[in-house]
């Protein structure tokens, strides 16, 4: 019973961090309807970031996200300017070609510079734990799940007590209909995806710590990124932070109780049967559109 | 008739010529060959292929330095497979049929290695491997493999089984945990290692195979930790053998000795992960930068020479692919032709000599009579043989240290 209370606690705090990588996900898409799967790329990228800045300025991996999350912001304007903007008609399918070939380009710089070979960010924290009852909690994963919670927050402040938050839900709700009261969807989307990259500068910074990386990590991260998403509901920022808390949570204690051979077979049982019932996922929108 | 005769007396001039060794023009040198091997340069097992490379290269190099392979001088070409099981027979197929390489050599990994091995026996072509040692490689009636390894993969843990069972009954570990990816290079060793370990007497406190995808390993390193065992045995790859010692480091589990399949293999890239913890972790090594075997102190400076660092940057994976060219060199010379039949026909007999220690194959391709796998250890910040006695550097830590 204790190792399934282990499993489930260790499954909500990594869940946290997984919401935190698939938030800037489910965000592009919501506000500029392209799929981006480079945005595992984008979180071994931010990983790298503060796996050099951490080296070379003797940071702590967390403080290097005061510089790692602007420089992934500005990256994600230029980025979003020069091969998103351009794609004018079959929006969906494009990105998808353009965003891979971005997780490509990003993959073999960072083997450039880097090396293939398996780095690990590195604090004082990463091994260290305290007891709960009978179990000890890792601090690392706490952390990660407090900056989870304080960018999530700050995320739902700017969405819903802004008037640029209101943009971006307007853009999300319907990209025309936005344009045609005045709003600069461009600018809003530009702004998205850099928020997106900022998101996954955070997210990278966790998985760089709890996780030997190589540029090539980036291919596991995404599938899973993307069911979250799915079954969250493509958009939803709310429905990210749940599905990620059940994925980590059913697999973590699947993995436990069962095997670790059957932990992705019971998430997908999960996602299957929620979208039979919710084909636009756990708090997606129907659309429909006229073909 | 006086053509005959004439005939008769050109050649008997030219063979006088040839007995005496004197030819005036001077042999035209060989041509050069390009050897095609597909590396994972990107994917799983990006690191291990960057290893391969280096290890190839400096072959290539030193061959070159003296001659070439039989006169020809070598150039090497690397395809990236990035790590997929469809792309690695793509590459053969492609290095064999357009860019017609002299030979090939083999990739990282039994998964690679098995669906590459059928199309390159298609084309005939012999291939000497350096890191596909799984039962599956060798049980399908191929006979162009060679694996140059001391041992085949699902001996690999043998050493330290032996070695388990040779402690005085009142220091042996009562139980066991054993944790394996699905993969057909850890978990044979693994499955082959329990079977000794139960019948010398040892309980199973604990056994999990995971999926080679997996990327969150900490409920299974705490189930291994909630097992108590005395004797963790890990069939892992770097990734997860980093995150299993540091969730028993979070855990505050010390169990009496732990052995992973691979990870503590990979010199700097494991310690700088874990510090001073990789203390009394052990991994199963045919090569270390110590060992006396044939060219070795050679290879090792030429490595440090070339790729910069020190003796402990260097990979098993580099001495491996270093091997294979040894093999080949020396068959070649044997052999005395790099035609591909005959390598094959030659490498079935006799015994090379490589950086691992001497190597022998099998008619699978299974190294035969070599030295075996012995144990490593990690003791004061550096990978040293700790077993057998023969060999051992130092005694082996036993019970491990507590973690710092």
């Amino acid at each position: 019973m204790t190792l399934v209370l282990e499993a489930a606690v260790l499954g909500v705090l990594t869940g946290g961090v997984y919401a935190l990588m698939a938030s800037g996900l489910t965000l592009i898409f919501g506000v500029m309807r392209i799929i981006n799967v480079g945005h595992g790329a984008l979180v071994v990228l931010g990983a790298y970031l503060s796996f050099a800045a951490s080296r070379s300025l003797g940071m702590d991996p967390f403080v290097t996200l005061v510089i790692t999350m602007p420089v992934m912001f500005v990256l994600g304007l230029v980025l979003q300017s020069v091969f998103i903007r351009p794609l004018k008609t079959d929006r969906e399918a494009l990105s998808v070609l353009v965003t891979y070939a971005l997780a490509l380009g990003i993959e073999g710089l960072l083997g450039y510079f880097f090396t293939a070979n398996y780095v690990q960010l590195k604090a004082w924290y990463d091994t260290a734990s305290f007891p709960i009852g009978d179990f000890r909690v890792t601090y690392v994963y706490v952390f990660g799940f407090l900056l989870c919670l304080a960018i999530l927050g700050v995320m739902f402040l700017v969405l819903y007590h802004t008037t640029f938050g209101a943009s971006i839900r307007a853009t999300m709700l319907n990209r025309t209909a936005a344009q045609l009261i005045g709003i600069d969807v461009d600018r809003v989307s530009a702004v998205a995806f850099g928020i997106g990259m900022a998101t996954a500068a955070a997210g990278g910074v966790v998985f760089g710590i709890t996780t030997a990386f190589n540029p090539g990590s980036h291919y596991d991260l995404i599938s899973r990124l993307l069911t979250i998403i799915v079954l969250g509901g493509l958009g939803s920022l709310r429905g990210a932070i749940v599905a990620a808390l059940i994925m980590l949570v059913s697999e973590d204690i699947t993995a436990v109780v069962i095997s670790p051979v059957w932990a992705s077979f019971v998430f997908f049982v999960i996602l299957v049967l929620v979208l039979l019932f919710r084909p636009q996922g756990l708090y997606g929108v129907r659309v429909r559109e006229r073909i | 008739m006086r053509r005959r005769l004439m005939a008769a007396a050109v050649a008997a001039s030219g063979l006088v010529a040839a007995a005496c060794g004197g030819s005036t023009t001077p042999t035209a040198p060989a041509a050069p060959i390009t050897i095609g091997v597909s590396v994972s340069q990107t994917g799983d097992f990006s690191g291990d292929g960057k290893a391969l490379i280096q290890g190839y290269d400096l072959w290539a190099q030193d061959e070159n330095a003296k001659g070439g392979l039989l006169g020809h001088k070598i150039t090497m070409k690397y395809v990236d497979d990035a790590s997929s099981t469809q792309q690695v027979v793509t590459n053969y197929q492609n290095l064999i049929t357009l860019d017609k390489v002299a030979l090939v050599f083999g990739p990282f990994s039994s998964l690679l290695t098995i669906p590459a091995s059928t199309v390159v026996a298609r084309y005939n072509y012999a291939f000497p491997e350096p890191a596909g040692g799984g039962p599956h490689v060798f049980d399908r009636g191929l006979t162009n493999i060679f694996f140059v390894q001391p041992a085949a993969v699902e001996d690999n843990l043998v050493s330290y089984a032996q070695w388990l069972l040779s402690l005085p009954a009142d220091q042996r570990p009562a139980s066991a945990a054993y944790a394996t990816q699905d993969d057909p290079f850890t978990q044979p060793q693994v499955d082959k290692a329990k079977s000794l370990l139960e019948a010398g007497g040892i309980k199973t406190a604990y056994y999990k195979v995971y999926p080679a995808e997996t990327t969150d390993f900490t409920p299974i390193a705490l189930q291994v930790a909630n097992s108590k065992a005395d004797a963790v045995i890990l069939g892992t790859q770097l990734p997860d053998a980093v995150a299993f010692a540091k969730t028993f480091i979070q855990q505050q589990f010390n169990p009496k000795t732990i052995i992973e399949t691979t990870g503590p293999d990979q010199g700097a890239d494991y310690s700088g992960k874990l510090g001073a913890n990789t203390e009394g972790i052990m991994v199963p090594a045919g090569w270390t930068a110590d060992a006396t075997a044939y060219g070795n102190d050679k290879f090792v400076s030429a490595f440090i020479a070339k790729y910069g660092g020190t003796s402990a940057d260097i990979s098993a994976d580099a001495a491996e692919a270093y091997s294979v060219g040894q093999v080949v060199d020396e068959a070649a010379t044997k052999a005395g032709s790099i035609d591909n039949a005959k390598l094959i026909t030659t490498l079935h007999s006799g015994t090379y000599q490589t950086v691992q220690g001497p190597m022998s194959f099998d008619a699978t391709g299974k190294p035969q009579g070599g030295v075996g796998v012995y144990i490593e250890q990690w003791q004061g910040g550096k990978a040293i043989f700790v077993y057998p006695a023969s060999v051992a550097a130092a005694k082996p830590e036993y019970p491990k240290n507590t973690w710092k």
